[in-house]
């Protein structure tokens, strides 16, 4: 797999870069004229949500490239990255459209008097510049305006087909910088594109990059897929298929464009779930009506029963650091949520709200596990791996099967409606909870998987 | 752009079929190539009504498909009068083999219905074993809430969508 994305040292990198890498998580927001700088919460939902200038990107020499104009890029680039941070729900971008121009000259020293006057509280300014065979180099600064400091830059060289990776790196980088908070928006996503009616749902698996960009189906539909899966390296695709009428798991390597079957010899295998090293899938397996979770090498095997008794024991997920399983079962008379030793050992109920819980996905920072609720209707919720601190994020009819963002802050899900059309969406809220929007699919969708952060 | 224009071909034949979704729920639209190898012919073809057939099968029995109680797998006695009339037919065609599709409402979430829709359709099977059909016979598969039959969101759909149906594969 070619490397796609080169971070470059950009040449006059002031000293003041080195603090600015790793700040620590602020929880208050910093006032005027303070040593931090400018820091945003993201857990604070009363928070005023910060304004960022973000002009079009000048280049140095309008160039065609694969890619397009860089003169136009530079503006497209913008364009991303105050998206990403609009649909983080902490930031008010300002720009490209609206916002001066900025000059090549003034990207490394802004005109502070000029942006003063617009009552924002930083900006966004970089550049693009073509080279060698249409790569791009993209340089992305922030700045605090108040204080009329450099609070981070990062520089990126991408090839042509890959330029929205490079704004969306840049958008990262004001966001990590912002908010103390692990970088998100440089990732894609893996769901069930679906179409057709109810009865009849053709369902396809799809990737796209987080923010719908990038569409491409990866099945041609003549099976029903469901509940796809990446893998922590994001090369691979588990997910569950009718082909041939016998369902069962397969893993789709998204290089070679080719799957496997994964479980043989099973009348129903579903649910697959990576281990955080990758090396294993957890899955359900049923047998005689009797559903429990098993661990399979994720390169096919024999596998392995952690779960066992006549309850419908489903939907594994592993903690980050591997040591646990969160799963769902129906032993006590109706779904709710566990927790487990990675071996199957020492099994305890941690859910005792009204109604039923499903789709425990534990968070890749170990605090939470979010899950789906039934009970009037299906909602997404989080609470903690010992079940303390429920708290429910989203009120719908047919909310369901949340996926985290590699840094933990935001889940995608299912938002089923009601009726004959039995359309389904995908969806993202924030933690906060007061930040939900739709995800633009080219048709409908379900069953999202976020992938990993892309190295 | 390939692609996308034979995806907009199956989702024609999808709409095209969809008033006649009795045929064979468990298979999807085929492709617009010369697939689907599997088991022969549909119910509306000639011969449909001769002894052993699908057809006749259908023809030959109280119902193809028991109900279920919400998030239940239990067989009733309603379920009992159907699958009883289910295996009497069977034990009278001997070579005859199926398939019994498990179904679930849309009130469950995906996976659990998987299992839910599995146990149904096994509890459907060793009835039918219990009154001596062979379960070598018998395989079964879960759609989950994949393939409801009735579309609305309402009491009387999801009933209907609780279901096991016997198949009879040629």
């Amino acid at each position: 797999m070619k490397s796609v994305l080169a971070l470059l040292a950009l040449t006059t990198a002031a000293p003041a870069l080195a603090q600015a890498v790793q700040p620590p998580v602020v929880t208050v927001p910093a006032q005027p004229g303070q040593e931090q700088g400018l820091s945003v919460d993201v857990t604070d939902e009363s928070a005023q949500d910060l304004t960022i200038l973000i002009p079009a990107m000048p280049t140095n020499q309008a160039v065609n490239t694969p890619a397009g104009n860089t003169e136009a890029l530079g503006r497209q680039i913008a364009d991303v990255v105050a998206a990403d941070l609009r649909n983080s729900g902490l930031f008010k971008p300002l720009g490209p459209s609206g916002v001066r121009a900025v000059p090549m000259g003034e990207v490394r020293a802004p005109d502070f008097g000029y942006w003063r006057g617009a009552s924002a509280q930083a900006l966004v300014q970089g550049f693009v510049q073509a080279g060698a065979g249409g790569r791009l180099t993209v340089g992305c600064y922030l700045y605090d305006v108040a204080l009329g400091t450099e609070l981070t830059r990062q520089g990126f060289e991408v090839g042509p087909s890959d330029w929205r990776r490079a704004a969306h790196k840049c958008a990262d980088a004001i966001y990590t910088r912002l908010t103390g908070e692990g970088p998100y928006f440089d990732s894609r996503v893996i769901y069930v594109s679906e179409t057709g009616p109810k009865n009849r749902r053709i369902k396809r698996l799809a990737i796209m990059d987080q923010d719908g960009a990038n569409h491409r189906f990866l099945t041609n539909g003549q099976s029903i897929v469901l509940t796809p899966r990446f893998s922590p390296d994001e090369r691979r695709i588990a997910y569950m298929s009718y082909q041939n009428d016998k369902p069962s798991l397969y893993v789709y390597d998204l290089a070679a464009g080719t799957q496997r079957l994964l479980v043989t010899n099973v009348s129903l295998a579903f649910a697959p779930r990576f281990s955080p090293d990758g090396r294993y899938i957890l899955f359900t397996m049923s047998t005689a009506g009797n559903a429990d979770i098993y661990r399979i090498a994720a390169a096919g095997g024999t596998p392995q029963r952690l779960t066992s008794g006549p309850g419908i024991d489903t939907g594994g997920s592993y903690s980050p650091d591997g040591s646990k399983i969160v799963f769902e079962s129906d032993r006590s008379g109706t779904q709710q949520l566990y927790v487990m030793n990675a071996d199957g050992s020492n099994q305890q109920r941690i859910s005792f709200g009204g109604g039923r819980y499903a789709t425990p996905a534990w968070s890749p920072r170990g605090d939470l596990i979010a899950f789906t609720r039934m009970g009037g209707g299906f909602r997404i919720g989080v609470m903690s791996p010992s079940g303390s601190g429920e708290k429910l994020l989203t009120e719908s009819w047919g909310d369901e099967g949340p996926s985290w963002s590699p840094n933990g802050r935001v889940l995608m899900f299912s938002r089923g409606s009601q009726g004959s059309s039995g359309k389904s969406d995908i969806w993202a809220i924030d933690l906060t909870g007061s930040t939900t929007r739709r995800i633009a699919t080219q048709l409908d969708g379900s069953d999202p998987s976020w992938g990993p952060l892309r190295p | 752009m390939a692609k996308l224009r034979t995806a907009l071909i199956i989702a024609t034949m999808a709409v095209a079929v969809a008033g006649c979704q009795k045929k064979r729920p468990e298979t999807l639209p085929p492709g617009p190539g010369p697939v689907d190898p599997g088991p022969g012919p549909g119910p509306d073809t000639s011969g449909e009504d001769a002894p052993g057939t699908p057809g006749h099968f259908k023809r030959n029995v109280i119902s193809d498909t028991v109900l279920f109680a919400l998030d239940q797998y239990d067989i009733d006695a309603e379920a009992r009068r159907i699958l009883d009339s289910q295996s009497q037919w069977l034990t009278q065609f001997p070579n005859t083999r199926i398939t019994i599709e498990g179904h679930a409402d849309e009130r469950g979430t995906r996976e659990y219905n998987l299992a839910l829709g599995d146990r149904r359709a096994n509890a459907a099977k060793n009835y039918l074993a219990a009154r001596g059909v062979s379960p070598t016979r018998i395989t079964t598969i879960s759609y989950g809430k994949e393939r409801p039959i009735a579309l609305g969101s309402d009491e009387a759909s999801w009933a209907q969508n609780r279901r096991a149906v016997t198949i009879v594969l040629n």
